[in-house]
């Protein structure tokens, strides 16, 4: 019995291959959206992982400085000496060549068993890796970045994190400038009893317990977080197309259910034989859907690599490895989505009589009635999401209120078209256009799910891109500001620099440091710059709000500058007091634009900075000059000084860099934007292709009382491109809202900047004309099928056996 | 002559070949008259029909309709004849499920640009249906459906009314009541009646009536 109503149930595929064509492509595209977001979060957040297991910081308790500024390595001895079990480890930024890598210096000799990340007391190593000019060990694909640049000899280990060089402390002590200074000392897991106490002989340490999660994996949730969002987005546009597909085919083999059911087959065996469909094709699609995700993923992995480390200094492989837990993840969301997209189906048959025929009227009757439970559900949502506007706060807050009101618009859709249909039949002249409102308002429910999937992936599109221009217009004008000077220097040595400074100090109008240091303040990474007392900053810099005479302050090392992100992070104001690296506090006196800087930034006068860091790293400069001897300039502080082109880069070049990196930290999201975009026109697609099919019966008739079928094809056409105009319409205002959502709350929440929305309408009308082109070709099928269907074909409405 | 078909034949492409289902018809109608076409079914009567409407085109002979042979017509004058000059009465009723009884009652009329509203109350009337004219279809009785396919096509006063079982989806009385209804109305119009059936008993009914037997008249 079961297989033979099994085998009844499947033949309704056979007969229809284009409608199960689409089911299956719905479901798959939908899991590989989703599976290959799964996917580049899983490969970002394993590569996290190692970095936060590099030597054992994962396992192992750490003594650190409460401001997180570097300690002397004279505390190291002192606590050796005093019977403590430590391991002195350095680290720091540097370049090589074009190459930025996180260099990682450690003390093979005293380091502990647990942090041994590479064997190099093996063999002869031990002896070139502790005497000059060192070694480098690097995982695979960094060392194959290095080896164009001039570095000590490079060797090969694997699992260490990309983007990280291992060496001798003395090595990197000397690569980074830090004479003598350390990070952070490792702690051996069985310490001596009776040691001396901590706060004795290192007062300024504090103990820092094993962490699983590194500073990346926190810094970069908001991206992964905002990744996962897309997908999901994504992934429920997908579903809107299986929502449609199902309800449609249920509603299609009505007849047979009843047949089925009047031969005997229980209610109960009929729904679970339909489950045992639905999980064959969700397994299938699922299966072919991750496949199509790890793809997708391989293509968009370059680009989410290159925004982690422009935008969090976050190295990530740029190839994928497969994961098993990414397909299981795959093949459960679309099982689960399935099953989700058919419960209101299934439900309908459990509960529905099953000798109701299948009329369209009925059919949209039934749908009035869900229409109106729709409007109610889609009213609640949207009042959720303006009660989360309201009082809600954090990432969460912020996603929640995008998920409300894109669902609550969706949900709303059909009841915004049906009005717009029925206000259009009002004023229709004539019996065609009165036909035609009536006859798209009765297309409505049939296909209203594709529409509100075209509704979310335009308003996805429509909010994106507001958001995205915004920045970009904002980043522009930051850029302009804070890249105020002509030329920008960084000297290999002390000694360089401090001649390029006595050099450039004839031939140009000034000269400004851009020194700087890392630490924490409040509780959080930041680097501190100092600020020479100049016109260039006075003038130019992207101050948010400030004290009166605030650069004078500055100057006189009254006060300090903080970014947005820190204030907002940490609800800092002007007037708030701060501690900064080595216990000294500094009053605010204003706050400024840091856009794409994923930490905090302090900024005080440059004699506050040497006064309190004398030991301050100071190799970089910023150049004021005539904008036309620049070039000139930086050829002569090239030729004097032999230094590589990449040490003196002009204005313009690092604008050009900048933007490069603005756009490509898009890419993805704008990738994913197109995608759902593609989705939803497919959901068009299927809808009206599986609709074409039933209209027959309502087509006919008409083509009987004098239409041609070219005349109905181009109806059939037009009311395609109408529906679209109209979701469209209605998409501009929902997209606005999310655009809003995203400057205003999640922005704020994940980056810890608010930004200025700009509208365009240019893109709208660009994103107009792209939907309407995807719907007409979604609706051209159809109609194309139906110009040239054959009297004969219609004719068959009209026949007594049907 | 209001109609007159010559030496009429047609044929389906069929898994088997070609299946020859008009053989030779030779047939004529004059206007106010009405004729039944009665036959088994598959003896070609719906086809002949399909074929007198400009739905379908014959693989040989004539059809003269109002002088104007019909036989060769673009997909735009067929369309144009079906709207002005034949109307069609369905068995399935066919009527426009988004429309209510009274767009519906309207629709071939306005289509065929001669909208009458004093005609359309008279036919609502007649055809019992002026308290349902703000319904839908599928809110009515088989009975009260195919009333309003009838008055959707007299409303447009065509020359031939082409019907095809108007009565085989209605009980004994109902069907003789719509029957009534129609001879009564078309008569009143002046139109043409060609009616498929199966009823020997109902075709009697009407001035004429030929047999159509494996596709050739008998």
């Amino acid at each position: 019995m079961v297989w033979t109503g099994l085998t009844a149930l499947l033949s309704h595929w056979r007969m229809r291959p284009v409608q199960l064509a689409m089911l299956l492509l719905g479901l798959s595209l939908a899991t590989a959206l989703w599976s290959a977001v799964q996917a580049i979060n899983g490969e970002a957040r394993a590569s996290y992982d190692r970095a936060a297991a590099i030597l054992g910081q994962d396992r192992l308790a750490q003594l650190v400085r409460e401001d997180g500024a570097r300690i002397d390595q004279q505390v190291f001895v002192r606590l050796r000496r005093a019977g403590w079990l430590v391991s002195p480890v350095i680290e720091g930024e540097m370049r090589f060549g074009d190459v930025r890598l996180r260099v990682l210096g450690i003390d093979p000799l005293t380091l502990p068993p647990q942090a041994q990340q590479v064997d190099i007391a093996a063999g002869d190593q031990l002896l070139p890796f502790i005497t000059a000019p060192g070694v480098l060990y690097a995982a695979p694909e960094t060392a194959a970045r290095l080896t164009e640049q001039a570095t000590p000899p490079v060797r090969v280990a694997e699992g260490l994190p990309p983007g990280t060089v291992l060496t001798d402390i003395g090595q990197a002590q000397v690569l980074l400038g830090a004479k003598d200074k350390i990070s952070r000392l490792l702690l051996w897991p069985d310490q001596p009893i009776g040691r001396a106490p901590l706060k004795l002989i290192a007062p300024g340490l504090t103990l820092r317990e094993p962490s699983e999660t590194g500073d990346l994996a926190r810094l970069t949730d908001s991206f992964h977080l905002n990744l996962t969002a897309f997908g999901f987005l994504a992934f429920a546009v997908g579903l809107f197309i299986v929502h449609s597909a199902i309800g449609l085919a249920f509603e299609q083999r009505r007849p047979v259910f009843r047949t089925l059911r009047a031969l005997g087959l229980p209610a109960r065996v009929l729904v679970l034989l339909l489950i045992a469909e639905l999980l064959i094709f969700a397994l299938l699609a699922g299966l072919v859907g991750v496949a199509l995700g790890y793809i997708v993923a391989s293509a968009l992995l370059p680009d989410v690599a290159a925004t982690l480390r422009g935008l969090y200094g976050a190295d990530v492989p740029g190839t994928l490895s497969i994961r098993p837990a990414v397909w299981a993840a795959g093949l459960a969301i679309a099982v689960i989505g399935t099953l989700v997209a058919a419960a209101q189906s299934l439900w309908r048959l459990w509960h529905l009589p099953l000798l109701a025929a299948a009329q369209p009227r009925a059919w949209a009757r039934a749908s009035e009635r869900a229409l109106r439970a729709q409007g109610v559900a889609a009213m609640v949502l949207l009042l959720t999401a303006a009660g989360i506007a309201q009082f809600g706060s954090g990432l969460e807050a912020g996603f929640a209120l995008l998920a409300a009101l894109l669902l609550g618009a969706a949900l709303a859709l059909p009841l915004v078209l049906t009005g717009i249909l029925h206000l259009g039949g009002r004023l229709a002249r004539g019996p065609l256009a009165e036909w035609f409102w009536a006859d798209t308002r009765q297309q409505l429910p049939g296909l209203s799910f594709a529409l509100m999937a075209l509704l979310l992936a335009l308003a996805a599109n429509v909010g994106v891109s507001t958001m995205v221009s915004s920045f970009r217009l904002t980043f522009i004008g930051w850029l302009d500001q804070r890249l105020s000077s002509e030329l920008y220097v960084t000297a290999r040595t002390e000694a360089e620099a401090t001649a390029i400074h006595d050099w450039l100090a004839q031939r140009s109008d000034a000269v400004l440091p851009i020194w700087s240091i890392e630490g924490r303040v409040a509780g959080q990474p930041a680097a501190i710059y100092g600020v020479a007392d100049h016109a260039t900053y006075r003038d130019n810099w992207p101050i948010l709000s400030a004290v009166p005479e605030v650069w004078d302050r500055i100057a006189t090392g009254e006060g300090a500058l903080i970014n947005e992100q820190l204030a907002r992070r940490q609800g800092l104001g002007l007037g708030d007091q701060i501690t900064l690296p080595g216990g000294w506090r500094a009053s605010i006196v204003g706050v400024y634009a840091d856009y794409g800087n994923p930490i905090g930034q302090v900024i005080i006068g440059i004699d506050t900075l040497v006064q309190h860091y004398p030991d301050v790293s100071r190799l970089r400069y910023a150049i004021r000059i005539a904008p036309g001897k620049a070039e000139a300039l930086a050829r002569g502080l090239r030729a004097e000084f032999g230094l590589p082109a990449q040490n003196v880069i002009d204005q313009a070049g690092i604008k050009v860099f900048s933007l490069k990196v603005f756009e490509r930290t898009f890419n993805v999201t704008a990738a994913l934007n197109v995608l759902t975009l593609g989705v939803a026109g497919l959901a068009m697609f299927a809808s009206l292709m599986t609709l074409s099919g039933m209209r027959l019966p309502q087509l006919a008739p008409v083509w009987a009382m004098g239409l041609t079928r070219r005349h109905l094809a181009w109806l059939e056409l037009s009311r395609g491109l109408l529906l679209a105009a109209l979701t469209m319409l209605a998409a501009v205002p929902v997209g606005i809202a999310l655009a809003f959502v995203l400057l205003a709350v999640v922005n704020v929440e994940a980056f810890g900047w608010r930004l200025p929305m700009h509208l365009f309408p240019g893109d709208w009308a660009r994103l107009a004309a792209l939907a309407l082109l995807a719907a007409g070709l979604a609706a051209a099928v159809p109609a194309w099928r139906l110009a040239r269907l054959s009297p004969s074909d219609l004719l068959k409405v009209f026949a007594h056996e049907r | 002559m209001l109609l007159r078909l010559h030496q009429i034949d047609k044929f389906y492409s069929t898994g088997e070949g070609p299946l020859h289902v008009l053989h030779g018809i030779d047939l004529s109608l004059e206007a106010g008259k009405s004729l039944a076409l009665t036959g088994e079914s598959g003896s070609g009567k719906s086809t002949l029909l399909h074929l007198v409407a400009g739905l379908d085109s014959p693989d040989a002979g004539e059809i003269h309709l109002g002088g104007t042979n019909i036989v060769g017509l673009n997909d735009t004058a067929l369309a144009a004849l079906r709207r002005g000059t034949v109307g069609l009465v369905f068995q399935q009723f066919n009527l426009i499920p988004s429309l209510d009884v009274a767009a519906n009652l309207a629709f071939q009329a306005r289509l065929a640009g001669r909208p009458d509203p004093a005609w359309l109350k008279v036919l609502a009337e007649r055809l019992g249906l002026a308290k349902v004219l703000t319904r839908y279809p599928e809110q009515l009785s088989s009975g009260q459906q195919q009333r309003v396919a009838i008055g959707r096509t007299l409303a447009a006063r065509p020359r031939l009314v082409l019907a095809d079982e108007p009565t085989g989806n209605l009980d004994e009385a109902t069907g003789d009541a719509v029957l009534d209804l129609i001879l009564s109305l078309v008569t009143e119009t002046g139109a043409a009646l060609l009616m498929v059936t199966h009823s020997n008993r109902l075709a009697n009914r009407l001035n004429a009536h030929v047999h159509l037997q494996a596709g050739r008249l008998v």
